[in-house]
């Protein structure tokens, strides 16, 4: 159990166009994401604002096996993830100044992203509470025997939550499709596995529900790829539930308010120098796929993206205040 | 729709509970996307006989007994609402949806404004409600006020045959989340019911009984009380007028308030805790839209402030009685309670 699923090169190279659109995937999320920390710091976005700089290779990874008719569950620290799903940057940007262009009308903010026509059913800022939505939509499928997957994100810290263990059991019990994505960034905001768990092999509790359960190495693409693909079909193909604990590492603070003072340094060091981004463009570099002029141009592309995605948001508007109280209750009959 | 006002079939005899299963049977019967989830709801036949037999007709995938997990069931509700089924999720208890609150709090009335009106929830959420079983604190306490309280979801209180019969499906066609409270006091309840009853608004409360002295207005397993209590009046020689609210999220304003606009005097029945209670609501209301009107102070029969006594004695001093009610109302209408 505690063998971790090793990429390592061995795991399958998806072919060249697949392998820069997964890369340029993640130097979106980058990119976006220190934009948003400049934003916040001009204080053009307000409320909280979690980073995913680091983890990158595990929204990409996972996200990038599911196909159209999937569904995805997410947590608060949900940018990558939205971005990976295909939610333009426009309307996450739009979002994140509350404007009404944004993918919640701004009524969300960064914890909350949505999006209907993709199946991304949010942006959850209760630790654990999606679990159970996720089954849900699991439980949906199974009856109207559709062949959907429904993947569900939540970080390590939700382990120690009663959700955690209730949605295990029910989705193990019902045999339903869901593929959950256990986020292993270590800390619980400030917490430490170890100092919260009275057993840190998550995915050895995972399979004691009797759930396929594995450990992955969250900070390389194509480990977390090709284990998410073989989970997803072997869920598609109505085996139930698949659990994966994507080990990764947060590189930047939990929130914008976060001292950090519960970790070294050091440590930070360390994992970077095992960062998603890197060790991805190596192996493209390897296999002869990127070369620096392509990784300038993707960079360059990125950057216009990002800051048309800024612009965009910038002269978005502001929803009248006379409309405050829709979507309080459905506008219109049931489905 | 079917006004109940108007049934035409033969009448018959029913109770509470059957009303309850007829509606069950129903939904079930009606869209083959309807299933019923919750502890003990199938081989047991539910906690209270409700689901009784439905397990047999309609098999393991529409009737689904679940593990005690309240947050993941009435979560998995939620999904599988989002997901395009129509859950109806029984918890055994009000007192046990504590364990789902914050599911049915931070998502079920959240996500349809969080998502800026893309996902909306077609969710019911059945559960029994209410104290008189000696069952003590933890089996007895009436908190559908609290759930009033939340915007973002629909709070039914059936007290009538014809609304335990008839709300069900009206709830399963609203787009929102809906939470049913049942009294289990109600569950035996044995009356007419037309032959041919069906759905019912639920946007409405009921004047279940005219009056031009006092309105008496209450819900859910008060409501025999407080007809009682009006039944004694009378005898008094006051005409009380009973308003059924029926519906306590939204609440009928127009009727509550039309009602206060004839009588001038009101006593609100509620079995749940007097601070903060949906009687604290309504008389607030009150003092808003017909301050004017009234005569007397209003009056409010509700549940002493203590965590509900198992002894048979101390739990009837605690919840609401036919004599409070009648006492409430002669002070109301500046009469001594021996008048």
């Amino acid at each position: 159990m505690s063998q971790i699923t090793d990429g390592g090169g061995k795991a399958g190279m998806p072919d060249a166009e697949t392998c820069l659109r997964l890369l340029r995937q993640m130097v979106l999320i980058r990119r976006f994401e220190e934009k948003l920390a400049e934003l916040y710091t001009q204080e053009k976005i307000r409320g909280f604002l979690h980073l995913y700089i680091g983890e990158e290779a595990v929204a990409v990874g996972a996200i990038g096996v599911l196909g159209p008719e999937d569904a995805i569950v997410a947590t608060y620290r949900e940018h990558g993830h939205a971005l990976a799903r295909g939610i333009s940057a426009n309307a996450i940007m739009a979002e994140m100044f509350g404007k009404v262009e944004g993918c919640s009308r701004g009524r969300g903010g960064s914890m909350h992203l949505f999006d209907a026509p993709t199946r991304f059913y949010g942006g959850n800022a209760i630790v654990g509470a999606g679990l159970p939505i996720a089954v849900g939509l699991a439980l949906a499928d199974k009856m109207l025997g559709r062949d959907r997957v429904t993947v569900c994100f939540f970080g390590e810290g939700a382990v120690a939550e009663g959700d955690f263990h209730e949605s295990l059991n029910l989705a193990a019990l019902w045999g339903l499709p869901v593929l959950f994505c256990c986020e292993n960034n270590l800390y619980a905001m400030g917490t430490a596995l170890a100092r919260s768990e009275s057993e840190t092999d998550i995915a050895l509790k995972a399979a004691s529900y009797g759930i396929p359960a594995w450990p992955v190495d969250g900070m390389d693409l194509l480990s977390v790829r090709e284990a998410a693909g073989r989970a997803a079909d072997a869920v598609r193909s109505g085996g139930g539930p698949y659990f994966l604990e994507l080990r990764t590492y947060r590189f930047r603070a939990h929130s914008m308010f976060d001292p950090e003072l519960y970790r070294t340094k050091a440590e930070v060091e360390t994992w970077k120098e095992r960062d998603p981004i890197a060790l991805f463009a190596g192996r493209l570099r390897e296999a002869g796929l990127l070369t620096d002029e392509r990784l300038q141009a993707l960079e360059a592309e990125v950057a216009q993206e990002v800051a048309a995605a800024t612009a965009f948001a910038e002269a978005g508007s502001l929803e009248p205040v006379e409309d405050l109280t829709r979507f309080v209750y459905s506008e219109g009959r049931a489905r | 729709m079917t006004p109940t006002e108007t049934p035409s079939a033969a009448v018959r005899r029913s109770t509470y509970r059957e009303a309850v299963r007829e509606a069950l049977r129903e939904a079930l019967l009606r869209d083959g996307r309807v299933f019923l989830m919750g502890e003990d709801v199938g081989r047991y036949g539910g906690c209270y006989a409700v689901s009784k037999g439905l397990l047999g007709e309609f098999g393991e995938a529409r009737i689904r007994d679940t593990p005690l997990s309240e947050s993941a069931f009435v979560g998995a509700g939620i999904g599988a609402a989002l997901g395009g089924v129509r859950p109806i999720v029984e918890i055994m208890t009000v007192n046990f949806s504590l364990l789902a609150l914050d599911q049915i709090l931070n998502n079920a009335a959240t996500l349809l404004h969080m998502s800026g009106g893309q996902f909306n929830i077609p969710l019911v959420i059945r559960m029994a409600t209410g104290g008189g079983r000696q069952l003590a604190a933890q089996h007895s306490h009436s908190l559908e006020g609290w759930y009033a309280h939340i915007p973002g979801i629909k709070v039914l209180a059936p007290a009538t045959l014809e609304d335990a019969r008839g709300m069900l499906w009206t709830a399963l066609e609203d787009p929102d989340p809906v939470l049913i409270f049942e009294n289990a006091l109600l569950y035996n309840l044995e009356g007419d019911l037309a032959g041919d009853a069906g759905p019912v608004p639920i946007d409405r409360a009921r004047v279940m009984r005219e009056g031009r002295d006092v309105s008496l207005i209450t819900y859910g397993g008060s409501l025999y009380k407080t007809l009682a209590a009006a039944r004694a009046l009378e005898g008094k020689g006051v005409a009380a007028e009973v308003v059924d609210l029926r519906t306590l999220r939204p609440l009928d304003q127009e009727t509550i308030s039309g009602s206060v606009a004839k009588t001038r005097r009101v006593v609100v029945v509620d079995e749940g805790w007097r601070t903060g209670s949906l009687s604290a609501e309504i008389v607030a209301r009150l003092a808003e839209t017909s301050f004017w009107e009234l005569d007397t102070p209003p009056e409010r029969v509700c549940s002493a402030e203590v965590p509900m006594p198992y002894a048979r004695h101390l739990e009837l001093s605690a919840l609401p009685s036919v004599e409070k009610i009648v006492s409430a109302a002669l002070r109301a209408c500046g009469r001594g309670a021996d008048a």
